[in-house]
């Protein structure tokens, strides 16, 4: 019984399991947080291998994680897609103008509702996406340098090899 | 009046304007006030029953032990706006329900539903209280029987026994490592 309660100590209940691993990702259109004219949706990624990273210029724990962001991009190891949620415009590209800006595309997902159909309960918010558009890794809460080590790279590495 | 007591006065009124106020502030909470502040329209009784119903039975995920209807999150927020989009557009209790899960899992859902990864929140408690009861009724059958030490013994090693095999569901003798055999 007391290592029935002991098991309960270790699990983590903030961490709430994903339904969508190995699901294809929820489909989006949604207007570039650059450009007003541009769109960026979910079917011009298909062939890639790529993270979508939620973030806000309201959310501190983006600001933690945003150098790994960044160390992913100078690597070049797959394409990084923010997804600016819930967020002001200016205090966005204000925020990119002082953090440094590592994405290939943003999406401005102003009213939250992209959020809502990838089940995004906090910022910041990860997932990674095969070629097939699948959603294949989430990450909760701001990346490590021992998670995107140990687990990410070596899982992007697996996915550019597949088809 | 000297200064003293004046003095005094003073600090008795501010004291009695400081607890004045702490008892106002403890009562207020249990006025009855809704946490809930938009205000929705719908088109019938129906309709706003199975709004109130849903929000009462789906989790805050930000918020973890407040439903939607009590949480101010602004997830909760979002939430409840998606939730009556869903009741006015004619969507089914059973069709709300399965856009949350799909997007948060069976954890968004107070009342999760029996699957193989809810399956020892729902028996696990039966499967105690049938340890428990086997241990009870080992015990009351070995008194009977005298031997009272013995009992005590073999108490210990069914416990441990019962507690290893529901921790494992396997047999403790099979993994188990003897110093004497290890080579």
């Amino acid at each position: 019984m007391l290592g029935f309660l002991g098991m309960g100590l270790k699990l983590d209940p903030k961490e709430v399991p994903s339904p969508f691993i190995g699901k294809p990702t929820p489909a989006f259109v949604l207007p570039s947080l650059h450009n007003t004219e541009q769109t960026i949706d979910n079917e011009q990624l298909l062939g890639k291998v790529w993270l979508l990273n939620v973030w806000a210029s309201w959310c501190v724990a983006c600001r933690q994680e945003h150098p790994l962001i960044t160390g992913l991009r100078q690597r070049e190891a797959l394409t990084l897609v923010g997804l600016n949620y819930k967020d002001e415009r200016n205090d966005a590209l204000q925020w990119l103008k002082q953090f440094d800006d590592p994405y290939h595309h943003i999406a401005f997902d102003l009213n939250g509702d992209v959020g809502i159909d990838y089940g995004v309960y906090g910022v910041p918010e990860s997932f990674l996406i095969d070629k097939q558009g699948r959603i294949r890794f989430k990450q909760i809460g701001p990346f490590t340098a021992d998670i995107i080590n140990q687990q990410l790279l070596p899982l992007v590495a697996q996915l550019q090899a597949e088809p | 009046m000297n200064l003293i007591t004046r003095a005094f006065h003073a600090q008795w009124r501010a004291l009695r304007l400081v607890f004045g106020a702490i008892i106002i502030a403890t009562l207020l909470p249990s006025l009855p006030t809704s946490a809930v502040i938009e205000q929705y329209s719908f088109e019938n009784a129906q309709q706003e029953q199975l709004y109130q119903s849903m929000i009462k039975e789906l989790r805050c995920l930000v918020c973890q032990n407040q439903n939607l209807a009590d949480s101010n999150a602004d997830l909760a927020k979002d939430l409840r706006n998606k939730t009556y989009e869903m009741v006015t557009t004619g969507n089914s209790r059973k069709e709300i329900a399965d856009f949350m899960v799909a997007r948060y899992g069976d954890f968004v859902l107070y009342r999760p539903p029996v699957n193989s990864s809810t399956a020892l929140l729902w028996f696990g408690p039966f499967v105690f209280l049938a340890l428990a009861l086997l241990i009870a009724w080992r015990i009351i059958r070995r008194r009977r029987q005298g031997t009272a030490l013995q009992d005590i013994q073999d108490i210990k090693l069914d416990a441990q026994h019962a507690a290893r095999a529901a921790l494992q569901g396997e047999s403790p003798a099979e993994n188990h490592q003897n110093p004497s055999n290890k080579d």
